[in-house]
């Protein structure tokens, strides 16, 4: 074989393997960025953020996975994304909907408030024909393990920030949650939990997570949408 | 009839390659050595915070002077082959045939047996003089850290402070026993105290890595692994995992600070008071070296077990659930 053609097939091998090794990375970047994101823009030196975790999601191949949804600040819309950014150094106002029935904690240390301005949150719990049964309670701790209380949470542990997401109490998360997702505030039984904190100075992406192993059909609860974007994982892209 | 002769020409008289080879490997080694111990070990990571930190750094030194010397070896030896005994144009005869020398063969087996014995006993005196080096020695260390074992921990006397790393997917908490067993975010160290490392997972694998303390311990579910450190100097310390755990792996880091004596007494008195007054103590389970994942510990009497949602019959899911769905 002369020089020439083990040289030529020397950079052809080699150009494959450049090749194949960008479609990979490529394939699974696009994969994560089919996602939605959901931006936000400050008013008022304030940015409001709205949250909802559903008992499952409109997904048609994962129906039945616990998830998260984003609502659209400008068509009020819920996207099935877990993805959202904000604006740097301002002051967020976090609104999150709790549909979906409670689940233990973990670890029970989670089911105190850490990072949000003054260290609580307000919950209020309504029923299914919307009667609210807890109004407007500020707390720092809800306890997971002590009363059914929690669903999920909402948690940036590059911030610091560990939020316990309140759940419809025991009974009625037995018995009448929301089965279709996106739920409404109309016919469902829900909490409604708000907080406060401020976005980092810098720009940035910050996960962000669940911390209830709520997998639920995953070995220990562990898999699953507690492993997937959109579901019970995301990023917050913080802008400058 | 003139005759004439030929003078006889004898060959040039080949160098001492060997004196020559070990000349040039002397200079080189001693400078390379020299180098290595005056310029790059106070560099070396993982620095020097804590004493196995120290010993470490000191561990990487020896190994690279100890190395170096080998390296430049075959490095030297083989580019001296190629410049002084490569084929000359016309030259198709073999080289000396050094099968069956006996200075050789000894020279090898003295040489590389006297390495693996020293790297052997260097590495045994490092791992057992310093308490285990910072790495996990399990639930019953062999060998164990010198400290006041108390169920308190105050400044001064040499009384060991117990830490708990709980690592959960993903990202680490801490626990303190003596200080009512209240729980952290941050990783909290007093300087010139020692420390035992009780490190366990509430789900699965991670390795719990305190980069700057020269400590690593896996942490596995229902395994209480233990490791040592003495803190030396104040600085921060990045704990990160070091066993793929899933999704976030890459991101399960936080943060931890080696502070003094008094001032940690007083930071973990203050989150003992805060964790009791806002309740969080009493909704802890009780501190236990181990936590099993799939148990609920602390079932309210106001939770009714709902299969699959609040925990049938204390388990976060029925032991009959599929691990796949």
């Amino acid at each position: 074989m002369s020089v020439a053609l083990r040289a030529v097939s020397l950079i052809v091998a080699f150009v494959i393997v450049v090749g194949l090794g960008v479609f990979v990375a490529l394939y699974y970047i696009g994969s994560t960025s089919s996602l939605t994101t959901v931006h936000y823009t400050a008013s008022g030196g304030q940015v409001n953020v709205v949250l909802q975790e559903d008992a499952q999601n409109d997904s048609a191949s994962k129906p039945d996975w616990v998830s998260y949804f984003v609502q659209d600040p400008t068509t009020k819309q819920w996207v099935h994304t877990t993805l959202f950014s904000i604006p740097a150094n301002t002051k967020v106002n976090m609104t999150i909907y709790g549909y979906d029935g409670c689940t233990p904690l973990r670890n029970n240390y989670f089911s105190q408030v850490l990072g949000t301005i003054g260290g609580t949150v307000t919950v209020s719990q309504f029923d299914q024909h919307g009667k609210e049964y807890v109004s407007d309670q500020t707390t720092s701790v809800i306890n997971g393990w002590s009363d059914c209380n929690v669903g999920h949470t909402f948690a940036i542990p590059g911030m610091n920030l560990y939020v316990p997401v309140a759940s419809p109490n025991a009974q009625l998360s037995a018995n009448n949650l929301c089965s279709s997702s996106p739920c409404t505030t109309s016919g469902n039984p829900y909490a409604k939990e708000t907080f406060s904190f401020m976005s980092p100075a810098h720009a940035g992406v910050f996960r962000w997570q669940c911390f209830v192993p709520c997998g639920g059909g995953f070995l220990d609860g562990n898999g699953g949408p507690m492993q997937t974007f959109g579901y019970m994982v995301g990023e917050m892209d913080v802008v400058a | 009839m003139a005759t004439t002769q030929t003078p006889s020409v004898s060959a040039p008289a080949e160098p001492r390659h060997g004196l020559r080879i070990f000349l040039i490997w002397i200079v080189l080694a001693l400078a390379a050595d020299l180098v290595i111990w005056f310029v790059w070990y106070p560099h070396l990571p993982p620095g020097d915070l804590s004493d196995a930190a120290r010993h470490q750094q000191f561990d990487i030194a020896v190994m690279a002077v100890s190395g170096a010397p080998v390296i430049i070896a075959v490095l030297l030896y083989f580019i001296y082959a190629i410049v002084a005994w490569r084929a000359r144009p016309g030259d198709d005869s073999d080289g000396t045939p050094i099968y069956g020398n006996t200075k050789v063969q000894a020279t090898w087996i003295i040489g590389t047996t006297v390495i693996v014995l020293w790297l052997f006993v260097f590495g045994t005196v490092e791992l057992v003089g310093t308490a285990g080096a910072g790495a996990g020695e399990g639930p019953s260390p062999i060998w164990k850290l010198a400290g006041v074992q108390s169920t308190s921990w105050t400044p001064g006397g040499n009384k060991m402070l117990q830490v708990q790393v709980i690592g959960q997917e993903w990202t680490w908490t801490y626990r303190y026993p003596q200080f009512g067993g209240m729980e952290s975010t941050v990783l909290m160290l007093p300087v010139d105290t020692p420390v035992t490392f009780h490190v366990t997972s509430l789900d699965v694998i991670h390795s719990f890595w305190a980069y700057q303390l020269g400590v690593k311990a896996d942490a596995n579910p229902q395994v209480d692994n233990v490791a040592y450190v003495t803190p030396k100097s104040l600085g921060s310390v990045t704990v990160r995992c070091n066993e793929l755990c899933g999704i976030w792996h890459g991101a399960m880091f936080n943060y931890g600070h080696v502070v003094t004596q008094s001032a940690f007494e007083s930071w973990a008195s203050g989150v003992q008071s805060k964790e009791q007054s806002d309740g969080v103590l009493a909704a802890l389970p009780a501190y236990t070296l181990t936590y099993d994942p799939t148990v609920i510990p602390q079932l309210g009497k106001n939770l009714p077990t709902i299969d699959g949602i609040t925990g049938a019959a204390g388990y976060y899911y029925p032991p009959g659930d599929p691990v796949t769905p």
